[in-house]
């Protein structure tokens, strides 16, 4: 019962948080909920056993990326964004969309089914700790995604300093 | 032999962590509110102002900033995911052995390579 | 379940442990703060002795009601908010950069069992709440909306996310030999080595992480967004009375927390070389908590000795060194520490 009370707390604050970062006029302040909503997501991921994706939750999206819109964020010229309209013109073709993937995801949620459990049982995760449950299945059987991760990241250095770079 | 679903599991060992963070803000917040009962208020226009050296403030002070911090963000990113992916694979290097090695050898020279490349690029050259 | 002689009826078993874990907290958190208070004290002290004055010597014995008598004026100083500033996000930045200094304690293991949460994920906890500290000081410098504050919130921002690639990539080493993240795990793993500290065959990633770790916890000689004589106090220049008492006592419970991750990763934790043990038996008498507060102490001591040592870098040069020299040094220390395990295991 009890993890169920948290998963529902969990479930409940993340759509309002998502709301609250949507609807905030002043970016930075939508960065700070973002922060929260970040927060409980690691949460979420601790109840399903999860305690390196919960870690690599707060570390890389509150701490990295997070960080990099905060900073996108302050170039912005906040003056003229916190005196301008809310929403764009285009909100209500925006609600229109989300509202049926809404109507799409209640006609076919109880369609959904369990697939068949994998080898990775709660008390195998317990017992070998999840970090290295991720690690030997990482760095064995997904190696090529791996790898491939090595090439992205080059990507991203590249595309970053190409994007940013005056050229002289 | 349970299915992992949402609420069907209970990270006991956290508790004290959620716990701790309850207080941690509860100093925080407890800090200030006390202090809020004591001290004095005598607010006025010029102790309002931000500070600028006695002056008062010339221009707008969220002004734009220079695009290099920006680069650093970006580059603090890819670094990060990296280090992220170091993590798990320093844990299981004993169970894996020389095939971790390999692999890893791997991934860092990819990164390396733009490692070199952000350096002759000047990205770390703050002028 | 039984308890100093006494048995709890079935049912309470919860409350008698939520008990046990708040005066754990308790005590953790008063200690703590208790070290903050007189750490203070102490830099004043040992900077004034190394610079052949005598610091604080008017309140109390040698001055050793000073840290009281300080506390006290920052808690009747007037709390200031500047008119133009951001009101919420102004009053919530220093909670933030208080709660991830504070929150990081829970995962310290201070002697053999005590520990507020032994959690497998330990070294990445206090990884993740190293990061959000840097919202603290972000949202300071963007809420006071001041010149002063805005380019110091930038600088150090930009400086903690720099040298915090270097303090996680420094670990990995530690991460490489001891197989865990747990740091009760660290510290006994060291123990199976007749050396009993990873200093020895990491000198490299303790170097790296305590250049690291001075970087994120701002202090001399990368003291450059609170640099007094250019940027005032940088990011909490508005910041007065009660708020900036928990700037201040943050960064100084980073300071400790830092203190204590170099120590339980590298200096053995509250353990002695066995080697050590094996010359000098009479050792083991001494509890294990003396020897972890002595290793703490010594590092704090390290952070005031540098202090009043080495002048404070220029912006550029302290980019320069986390990304030229901190960041390869530590990726050739996993490199060859990962070599050498796999010859020698």
């Amino acid at each position: 019962m009890l993890p169920k009370i948290f998963f529902g707390y969990f479930a409940v604050v993340m759509v309002v948080l998502s709301l609250l970062i949507v609807t905030r006029k002043n970016p930075v302040h939508s960065v700070l909920w973002m922060l929260a909503l970040f927060f409980h997501i690691a949460g979420l991921y601790l109840f399903l056993n999860a305690e390196f994706l919960a870690a690599v939750q707060v570390i890389l999206y509150a701490g990295a990326i997070l960080v990099l819109f905060l900073f996108v964020v302050m170039m912005l010229n906040l003056k003229e964004e916190v005196m301008g309209e809310r929403f764009g013109k285009e909100w209500p073709v925006g609600i229109s969309i989300g509202a049926f993937i809404l109507v799409l995801f209640f006609f076919t949620i109880n369609k959904f089914s369990q697939g068949p459990t994998g080898q990775y049982t709660i008390e195998r995760i317990k017992a070998e700790t999840h970090t290295k449950a991720i690690g030997s299945v990482l760095y064995t059987e997904f190696l090529l995604p791996f790898e491939i991760a090595s090439l992205i990241l080059l990507i991203a250095i590249v595309g970053a300093i190409v994007l940013a770079k005056k050229t002289k | 032999m349970n299915p992992m679903t949402p609420g069907s599991y209970m990270p006991t060992e956290y508790f004290p962590v959620l716990i701790t963070m309850v207080i941690a803000s509860a100093v925080g917040f407890g800090a200030l509110f006390v202090g809020n009962l004591f001290r004095l208020k005598r607010a006025y226009r010029e102790k309002l102002m931000a500070y600028e050296s006695g002056n008062p403030p010339l221009e707008e002070p969220r002004y734009r900033f220079n695009v290099k911090f920006y680069i650093i963000a970006m580059l603090f990113v890819v670094f990060d995911v990296e280090a992220v992916f170091l993590y798990p694979w320093a844990i299981v290097y004993d169970k894996i052995g020389l095939y971790a090695l390999i692999e890893m050898l791997l991934f860092i020279v990819v990164l390396v390579v733009g490692y070199v490349y952000a350096w002759k690029k000047e990205a770390f050259v703050w002028d | 379940m039984n308890i100093f002689g006494f048995s709890v009826p079935a049912g309470y078993e919860f409350i008698i442990n939520l008990v046990i874990l708040l005066i754990k907290i308790g005590i953790v958190v008063g200690i703590t703060m208790l070290h903050v208070l007189y750490a203070t004290y102490f830099e004043r002290k040992v900077i004034g002795h190394m610079q052949i004055r005598l610091g604080p010597m008017r309140t109390g014995f040698h001055g050793f009601l000073q840290p009281v008598a300080d506390g006290l004026k920052l808690f009747f100083k007037e709390d200031i908010i500047p008119a133009q500033a951001d009101r919420t996000v102004f009053k919530i930045a220093p909670v933030i950069f208080v709660f991830a200094a504070l929150s990081s304690l829970a995962v310290v293991p201070f002697f053999d069992g005590f520990v507020i949460a032994n959690v497998n994920i330990a070294l990445l906890y206090v990884l993740a709440m190293s990061s959000l500290g840097a919202y603290g000081v972000i949202m300071a410098g963007w809420a006071s909306n001041s010149k002063y504050s805005f380019l110091g919130g930038l600088r150090s921002s930009a400086q903690v996310i720099s040298y915090e690639v270097a303090l996680g990539l420094s670990l990995v080493g530690v991460m490489l030999m001891a197989g865990s993240l747990n740091l009760s795990e660290i510290v006994s793993a060291q123990q199976q080595h007749w050396y009993g500290m990873f200093l020895f065959p990491q000198c490299i990633g303790y170097f790296v992480f305590m250049v690291s770790a001075f970087a994120e916890t701002n202090r001399t000689p990368f003291d450059l967004p609170e640099a007094e004589s250019e940027l005032v106090a940088g990011y909490f220049v508005e910041y007065s009375g009660m708020r900036f008492a928990l700037y201040y006592a943050g960064e100084y419970i980073g300071m400790i927390v830092m203190s204590s991750i170099a120590v339980l990763c590298y200096w053995g934790g509250w353990t002695l070389p066995p080697f050590l043990l094996k010359a000098l038996p009479f050792l083991a008498v001494v509890p294990g908590i003396v020897w972890f507060l002595l290793k703490v102490y010594f590092h704090i001591f390290l952070y005031y000795w540098v202090r009043a040592t080495v002048p404070r870098y220029r912006y550029d040069q302290l980019m320069g060194l986390g990304w030229k020299v901190m960041i390869p040094l530590a990726l050739a220390n996993i490199v060859v520490t990962s070599v050498v395990r796999y010859i020698v295991p």
